[in-house]
């Protein structure tokens, strides 16, 4: 009998354009992006980092609340949502709050968001997406239903949704890619694959030696990617989403990054579980550095521009944090109105009892 | 004896029962190496080995459906669920099978699990941490329910639910872990499961309670003093089974009861232990039995949490109200 496994990995290699020095090393796979998106998407990435930045100093002078560090994954995020257009919808998870943000949720939002404040989560009209899903795996099942519904509607949008290596775990993302692919919805299956949920190191996190090749089962395309490549995964992205709305079934897409940070602000000590060596390691394959070099090269990136993008970032951050200190205070009673369509006789009374005591 | 905190006493509880018995088998996410996010299992993995202690694949119905299996090799897991607000995905492994399994299989196969979960709120968690789902697993016939409320107990507690040969969810209350220490031995004892502790006495009135509730019970009965009320509070420690007899004793010399969970007022423990009073009771109320509970919303965001939770204030209106009545 054949040993279907043996050198499995070889069927995904990791797709590759723009290499650790920023050269080109596959150049009839480069997309087609004019100057001005080769441009916007390292401004999206220089902007994201610094939103992270500031995320993680407002967070520790108690000025945000649960926060999922992002630096070194900007590739992953921002790349796939590159591709997308404004009519597809995002699931995403806890640490996604990037592409909500460029695909359209005003970043006093993101902030609220972090605040356990509900307006963080109401998706402001056109912006299709859910808010960031807690429950790891549950969005990859619901991305089924989404695809399947815009396959019925005839729709050209795809839906895509986000996990990470540990996530890969969870039933939930066996049965979204299973149901996905039966019905040939339009559906993108992204695993930001960092090596690590929580401490855990992928090698522990399943025998199987990519996570691409989980699509082999469910019957749809898998792909890894390098995930600090940014053109290999907007390509990569494109290339899914063009199958997708052309009817040829979903794709799962693993790509290859790290998150450089803790994995929340919560308390996670990563030098309990990664090494220097590691860390170095990946801050040598930067997203940033490498992409950099590479518009460099083409007369495209400067300082100076570096400098702007900078400089807007963090006086746009500043005007957010603002709105959002400005928001009205989140009260039990506003989570009582948001039970139910009509309330119930049972909880009009609590209303009026806590609204009572919110006006004391 | 030694100052610890809950979540120390609950490293030296499972110490001792990985010490004591070789079945027992600690695993869950992250609690190998990282020893577990709140570090309940910290330095467990280097004393006794990634065979006995181990980090599991993402995915709390593995957790489950893997412990049910170990127990039909006579192993005693004891699995940790990162946060019990991710029940929702263990909850046919817990309520459908090993709940089951001893009436299934006609008392012939049993299985000894103790599920260990950090809940409980207060303390600025993402949703669907510290929800408090204790009702949804104490009304599956089967289970036994642990909620301990201070370090001592729950050392004792834990011991007791991983010797026992029936499964036991064993509910960690975040705000305890590290809040404030209390004296454990350092040897092993136990407490048995399904009595209560009088954690106060008191002549005039019942708070009946569990969890971190009990703390604030405990407050409302301080301040309740200086008006020369007398609250008796009794910690029901095990909420399935619960011990009927110790309150019933306490409602007998006091005739007024307040029932205090932090669930909601549609979840939780509170109607069920009401009702059990009411039944067997009713001749020596001097007033209607009153609850104290959160309002019946999903729990509440971070921003709005503080006012959500039911708090020591709104115990003392309900005893007042019993009272005056
Ligand atoms: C159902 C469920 N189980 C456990 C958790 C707790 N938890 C939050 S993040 C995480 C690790 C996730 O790792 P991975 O999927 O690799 O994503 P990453 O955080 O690395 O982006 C865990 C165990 C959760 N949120 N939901
Ligand atoms: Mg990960």
């Amino acid at each position: 009998m054949e040993r279907k496994l043996e050198n499995i990995e070889n069927q995904f290699e990791t797709f590759q354009i723009l290499n650790e020095e920023g050269k080109v090393v596959n150049e009839e796979a480069m997309p087609n992006l004019s100057d001005e998106e080769l441009k916007e998407l390292m401004q999206r990435m220089v902007y994201t980092r610094i939103l992270d930045q500031r995320s993680i100093a407002l967070n520790r002078q108690g000025r945000l609340g649960f926060y999922a560090p992002t630096a070194g994954q900007e590739a992953s995020q921002l790349g796939t949502q590159f591709a997308l257009e404004k009519e597809d919808f995002i699931l995403p998870g806890y640490r996604d709050v990037p592409q909500l943000i460029w695909h359209g949720l005003p970043l006093y939002q993101a902030f609220l968001f972090s605040r356990g404040h509900f307006h963080g989560n109401q998706m402001p009209e056109g912006v299709n997406a859910l808010s960031p899903q807690i429950i790891i795996g549950a969005q990859y099942i619901q991305t089924a239903g989404v695809a399947l519904g815009m396959k019925k509607r005839g729709s050209k949008s795809v839906a895509i949704t986000y996990t990470g290596d540990g996530g890969t775990s969870q039933g939930d993302f066996y049965e979204g890619m299973n149901f996905a692919g039966a019905y040939k919805a339009p559906a993108i299956f992204v695993v930001q694959n960092n090596r690590f949920a929580i401490s855990v190191p992928v090698e522990k996190q399943t025998a199987a030696k990519t996570l691409a090749q989980k699509a082999v089962a469910a019957g749809i395309e898998g792909i890894q990617v390098d995930g600090m490549d940014v053109l290999a995964v907007y390509a990569a992205t494109k290339q899914a989403r063009e199958r997708a709305v052309n009817g040829e079934g979903p794709t799962l897409i693993e790509t290859l990054t790290y998150r450089y940070g803790p994995h929340t602000m919560a308390g996670d000590d990563p030098t309990r579980y990664r090494t220097d060596e590691l860390d170095n390691e990946w801050e040598k394959k930067d997203p940033l550095v490498r992409f950099r070099k590479y518009l460099e090269g083409k007369g495209l990136w400067s300082e100076d521009e570096e400098n702007k993008v900078i400089e807007k970032a963090k006086e746009e951050i500043k005007a957010a944090i603002k709105k959002a200190d400005e928001q009205p205070k989140q009260k039990v009673s506003d989570l009582i109105k948001n039970m139910y369509e009509e309330l119930p006789a049972h909880l009009q009374e609590q209303l009026e009892e806590y609204e009572a005591k919110e006006s004391k | 004896m030694a100052q610890m905190t809950m979540i120390q006493a609950i490293t030296d509880a499972l110490r001792t029962e990985l010490k004591n018995d070789e079945n027992v088998l600690v695993f869950g996410e992250d609690v190998g190496q990282n020893g577990g996010v709140f570090r309940a299992t910290e330095g467990l993995q280097a004393e006794f080995g990634e065979d006995r202690v181990f980090d599991t694949p993402l995915a709390e119905s593995g957790i489950g459906g893997l412990a049910f299996g170990l127990s039909m090799q006579g192993f005693r897991p004891v699995p940790e669920i990162q946060f019990f607000g991710f029940v929702y995905e263990v909850m046919d492994a817990i309520n459908g099978q090993i709940a089951r399994i001893r009436y299934r299989s006609g008392g012939t196969q049993h299985a000894p699990v103790t599920f260990r979960s950090p809940f409980g709120g207060g303390v600025h968690t993402p949703e669907l941490h510290a929800d408090s789902l204790e009702g949804l697993v104490a009304q599956q016939p089967g289970l036994k329910v642990v909620i301990p409320s201070t370090p001592y107990d729950a050392k004792g507690l834990l011991i007791s639910s991983i010797r026992d040969n029936d499964p036991v969810v064993f509910l960690e209350h975040m705000k305890l872990y590290r809040s404030f220490r209390g004296e454990v031995p350092e040897e092993e004892y136990t407490i048995e499961l399904g009595k209560a502790d009088v954690k106060r006495e008191g002549s005039d009135v019942t708070l009946v309670a569990y969890g971190a509730m009990v703390h604030s019970c405990l407050k409302a009965a301080e301040e309740l003093e200086k008006d020369g009320i007398q609250a008796e509070v009794i910690d029901l420690r095990t909420v399935m089974p619960i011990d009927l007899e110790t309150i019933l004793k306490s409602v007998e010399k006091t005739n007024r009861v307040v029932v205090v969970q932090e669930a909601q007022r549609q979840a939780g423990m509170a109607s069920y232990i009401v009702s059990q009073i009411q039944e067997r009771a009713i001749l020596h109320l001097e007033a209607p039995i009153l609850t104290v509970a959160a309002p019946d919303t999903v729990y509440a965001f971070t921003q709005a949490e503080e006012v959500w939770l039911p708090n020591y204030n709104d115990i003392i209106e309900k005893v007042n109200k019993v009272i005056n009545f």
